[in-house]
């Protein structure tokens, strides 16, 4: 006897790819198209809202150092993102070892993470002069914590007899982490990876602020006092679109990794 | 009555399990909980032997007892014999009252599970979880998801599970507990089957008494308030049973018996 398959549901067509992917790509195209329609017909000054059409122009102007300015923002942001990654998962991998070292560190991490990160900023640029590695700093304080929470909560979210069956065949911690707990948290761990990948580009930005010499963050600061408007719209999308890749990495290797069924929204 | 393994006598008749006097209490003082008293029986190897009581009555604790899980606070605990020990790291397979197969993976490495924690020789493991995949009723899904099994097909996965590592012992806890009544006595007939032609030592913990009484060659009898062992009984129904065995005089005859002892009739 065979095993009984799972009925299909019928497909609509808002459940085809397509379909989804160019209503997708239509609602982008008419947000360009609304923006251009009110800045042209809506006598709007260019300091207040440049147009698509302006923005798009601040890209060729060699003055504004677009590349080496997203390197350094991406640098703040990936940087400290994959240090929380794994600062984040092994502290969490500790926890579930150490019985003692969660219930006094836990609720200190839970305290900790009420403190709003970036009224931080000041004090890490105290402490560490202003630069790359503050910001990424700030980028780590501010999406450890997603990572870390999520994780705990998927490292213990497995089925005690699960335990005890590997218990039973005398398996070795690194076993029952490797075989049973990583894979079962990886769920957990990417939806935290996806909350931090988000926080993280607004921890970096923010450090930019708060003091640095380079990065968009910090240009757009530059181009404010001018009220060049349309290089800040630019360095917005910037920013914006590194933080996508990021986000995009993130989705694509859960995609790879996690099987449909296990994963979590 | 009772041949002690250690005294060396014939092998025929030595016990596989020698259990005397076993107790557990969980938790100290006010709150103390006796999970188990004074338990004593002996199970002869190739036995199907069900342990039957309400919720609470330490059966099991006494599994994972048998498991070396849990310490027992008094009594002995003796499986095998000098002449042929038992290793408890590979001779105990466990079936849960959920499947709990691991989502990731296929059915045939869900199988495979206490085969790599053994770090037995994978070719040939691979090939015997095959074999019992057939057993089992599931040939054709080793490359199959447990999400796309039913749940009586996920239990059979595990039950394969249990014995991929060929083990001398299997502990069940409630393994059809989770399932609908029809499935459940279809498995009950599976379970014969599979017991009989993998020759396999069985412990059965179920609440169901016609179901213990069905399967069991021997069934021992838990109270719960106080916990404790109200009886230890060899049921001679013919084998190979089938349904028809249900309508037999001394079937009746067991049940009523069972049911009187927990005090519900």
């Amino acid at each position: 006897m065979g095993p009984e398959p799972r009925p299909e549901p019928p497909m609509s067509t808002l459940e085809d790819p397509r379909t989804r992917t160019a209503m997708a790509v239509a609602s982008h195209l008419a947000l360009l198209l609304v923006w251009y329609l009110f800045v042209k017909f809506g006598h709007v000054p260019k300091y207040v809202m440049p147009s698509p059409v302006d923005t798009a122009q601040t890209l060729f102007a060699g003055n504004y150092h677009w590349w080496d300015n997203v390197l350094v923002t991406a640098t703040e942001i990936y940087g400290g993102y994959l240090v929380a990654l794994v600062v984040g998962v092994l502290l969490a991998l500790a926890f579930t070892w150490s019985k003692p070292l969660e219930a006094l560190m836990m609720p200190l991490l839970v305290s900790l993470n009420m403190i709003p990160k970036v009224a931080l900023g000041p004090l890490i640029i105290v402490w560490f002069k202003y630069g790359v590695v503050p910001n990424m700093l700030i980028a780590f304080s501010i999406c450890v914590f997603p990572i870390l929470l999520t994780t705990v909560r998927g490292l213990r979210e497995v089925e005690p007899d699960l335990l005890d069956l590997v218990r039973s065949l005398r398996g070795s911690r690194w076993q029952t982490f490797t075989k049973i707990q990583l894979p079962g948290a990886l769920p957990y761990i990417f939806s935290g990876m996806k909350v931090a990948a988000i926080l993280a580009v607004a921890g970096a930005v923010v450090g930019e602020f708060l003091g640095s010499d380079k990065g968009l963050g910090y240009l757009m600061l530059q181009v404010q006092v001018t009220l060049d408007t349309a290089a800040m719209f630019m360095a917005v999308l910037l920013i914006t679109l590194t933080g996508m890749l990021l986000y995009g990495a993130v989705i694509a290797m859960e995609r790879l990794i996690v099987v449909p069924d296990a994963r979590v929204g | 009555m009772r041949v002690s393994a250690e005294a060396g006598a014939a092998a025929a008749a030595a016990p596989f399990i020698h259990l005397e006097g076993v107790s557990k209490t969980y938790g100290r003082g006010a709150s103390a909980h006796l999970a188990i008293s004074n338990a004593t029986f002996d199970v002869m190897p190739g036995e199907l032997a069900c342990l039957v009581g309400p919720s609470g009555c330490g059966k099991s604790t006494l599994l994972k007892i048998l498991a070396g899980l849990h310490k027992q606070d008094a009594g002995t605990v003796a499986i095998g014999s000098t002449a042929n020990p038992f290793n408890p790291a590979r001779d105990i397979g466990m079936v849960f009252q959920q499947p709990l197969l691991l989502k990731w993976r296929s059915v045939l490495d869900n199988v495979l599970l206490p085969a790599e924690i053994l770090g037995l020789p994978m070719k040939q493991s691979r090939e015997r979880g095959r074999d019992l995949l057939a057993l089992v009723g599931l040939a054709g899904a080793e490359g199959k998801r447990p999400y796309e099994l039913s749940g009586g097909m996920q239990q059979r996965a595990a039950i394969a599970r249990a014995l991929v590592h060929d083990p001398r012992l299997v502990l069940m806890d409630e393994p059809f507990g989770a399932l609908d009544a029809l499935t459940r006595e279809k498995m009950n007939l599976e379970l014969l089957r599979i017991w009989k032609q993998s020759g396999k030592t069985i412990l059965f913990v179920t609440h169901g008494i016609s179901e213990a009484v069905f399967l069991g060659t021997r069934v021992v009898v838990f109270t719960a308030g106080p916990a404790r062992m109200a009886d230890n009984l060899e049921i001679e129904l013919p084998h190979p049973r089938t349904l028809d065995i249900k309508t037999h005089e001394a079937f009746g005859a067991y049940t009523r018996h069972i049911y009187r002892l927990l005090g519900m009739e």
